[in-house]
């Protein structure tokens, strides 16, 4: 008969010192020479991590209240505009919003890493409409993270499960989100930590949703929803593996906490700023079907190569590969050997893995239950225009 | 010996074929890595010279009595590791394996294979990769 452990059990031996845990990687081992069953007898904890681009990061901020007060309508950070048409002094910064300077060789994802990085950040902030409540109009100083009150990165969208790999069929170069992609097939890039990336070890969300605490650029973080563009109906494998990107998690945590070594920007040339967000989520083994899918290997995992040289939201798809062809370094494509390359550190994406390990280890951190769980029944609609009178 | 020069050309017109008189005078094996030659602009051309070291350094008063400044190459594409996440992306753009990702999967740049293409300059999304010559 299978047994099966609770949240709460596993969060004992933690206490105790007893829980067993290892990462993702190491789980691939144990499954591999111990078998299912032992290792969901023996395993507790599987840590996940991946240190990836998201286009779909940023933070909010809250500047405090200037004498007079001012409505922070218009305003920029280090000549990035934010978004003010929120309360008077809270401020989100977008990852990819270039800077007015610059462009996007310096973008809201620099201003983010400056921040964790407790640089100065200038700040101009304008109001055209006064009010009784806010009569200022304008405002220029420094700000930095210990000058500002509430600082938090909120993702809305983050650890993309199972994103598809791209090539470039054209015969001219295209510069992308993916990297730089060589013509006819000159090369082909995929965006995922694979065998340790939370959403690929946990592929039916049944031990992670809404309010799970991870680790979050370097700090504690929590799932605060499912992320945007969440497709949790994508076609699936026999072991509930997507082909192609299905599930997301939208993130926050504490920015003040971060560090730049988990929150870095990055600038695709062509293309504009994106930020390294590194995310690690902790998987209580619970039973062995969770033991079985989070020690899944690279060579049990496939995604999609597409053809970036179809700009539209359908790209053809080229091939069907595991990641253990992508991770040697070279696929073959219409006969030709073609070099592959990865967007998501691995060595660090491993590395947050063994923190969070180590974390839960030394009982600095405690597993949770979901508060509630990810949708599994929602659809990710492509954009619909109409005009009245049509509905 | 093997070196890698830069070779700055001045803005007038050099008539004389450069490359033919190095093989063919100086006995020197000659693999172009990078050229920008264009008229009424400072041409530049960098090159990988094999051969003996007295030919070689007849070769360099020969280019100089041309107007050719002459310039080792100490350092071509430079990797600053404390900037880099190693992600991995510039193994994807690079032609010879000069950048590659090791069995530990940490960056690794091999300078003898690197070509001096700059693919790799544009393609780092943390700007970790410059040419410095």
């Amino acid at each position: 008969m299978s047994f099966k452990k609770t949240v709460e059990e596993i969060n004992e031996k933690i206490k105790r010192g007893q829980a067993v845990v290892v990462t993702a990687e190491e789980m691939v081992d144990i499954v591999k020479s111990e078998g299912v069953k032992e290792a969901a007898r023996k395993v507790d904890v599987v840590t996940t991590g991946t240190f990836g681009p998201m286009c779909s990061s940023g933070a909010f901020i809250n500047f405090g209240h200037t004498n007079p007060p001012l409505k922070f309508f218009e305003v920029y950070l280090n000549e990035v505009q934010a978004y003010g048409g929120i309360a008077a002094a809270d401020v989100y910064i977008g990852a990819t919003q270039p800077s007015e300077d610059r462009g996007i060789e310096y973008g809201g994802a620099h201003v983010i890493e400056d921040f964790v990085a407790g640089k100065p950040i200038s700040i101009s902030a304008y109001n055209k409409w006064p009010t009784d409540c806010y009569p200022n109009t304008e405002l220029e100083s420094l700000v930095n993270k210990e000058t500002v009150n509430e600082a938090f990165l909120f993702n809305p969208r983050n650890a993309y499960q199972n994103y598809a790999a791209a090539t470039n069929s054209s015969n001219k170069t295209l510069r992308t989100y993916m990297g730089i992609l060589l013509p006819n097939y000159g090369n082909v890039t995929y965006s995922t930590s694979s065998q340790l990336s939370p959403l690929l070890k946990d592929p039916e969300y049944r031990t992670l949703g809404i309010g799970t605490r991870i680790f979050l650029g370097g700090t504690i973080g929590y799932i605060a929803w499912q992320g945007t563009q969440h497709n949790p109906q994508r076609k699936r494998d026999e072991n509930g593996i997507p082909l192609g990107p299905a599930g997301t998690i939208a993130l926050i945590g504490n920015l003040k906490e971060m560090s730049t070594r988990y929150i870095r920007a990055a600038t695709y040339t062509g293309y504009g700023c994106s930020l390294f967000v590194g995310v690690g989520v902790p998987i209580p083994i619970l039973d062995e079907d969770i033991a079985y899918k989070a020690g899944l290997s690279d060579e049990q995992i496939k995604t999609l190569i597409l053809d970036y040289a179809v700009a539209s939201n359908s790209r053809p798809v080229v091939k069907e590969v595991t990641y253990a062809e992508l991770r040697s370094g070279w696929v073959e494509i219409k006969g030709k050997k073609v070099k592959t390359a990865p967007l998501t550190s691995y060595v660090r994406s491993r590395e947050i893995a063994e923190t969070l390990k180590n974390w839960i280890r030394e009982k600095k951190f405690f597993l949770t239950e979901p508060v509630a769980p990810l949708p599994k029944d929602t659809v990710f609609k492509p954009f619909t225009p109409y005009r009245k009178g049509a509905e | 010996m093997r070196k890698k020069i830069v070779l700055n050309f001045p803005p007038r017109t050099v008539t004389k074929p450069i490359t033919y008189h190095l093989v063919k005078d100086y006995d020197l094996i000659i693999n172009i890595i990078h050229a920008k030659i264009e008229r009424g602009e400072t041409g530049v051309l960098v090159i990988e010279v094999k051969g003996k070291k007295e030919k070689f350094l007849e070769a360099v008063s020969f280019l100089e009595k041309q107007g050719i400044k002459v310039q080792l190459l100490a350092q071509d594409i430079d990797l600053d590791i404390d900037k880099c996440v190693e992600c991995g992306l510039c193994t994807g753009v690079c032609p010879t394996q000069a950048l590659y990702l090791d069995d530990e999967w940490h960056i690794g740049f091999d300078k003898d294979k690197c070509i001096l293409c700059e693919n790799c300059v544009q393609a780092c999304p943390t700007r970790s990769i410059s040419l410095k010559i």
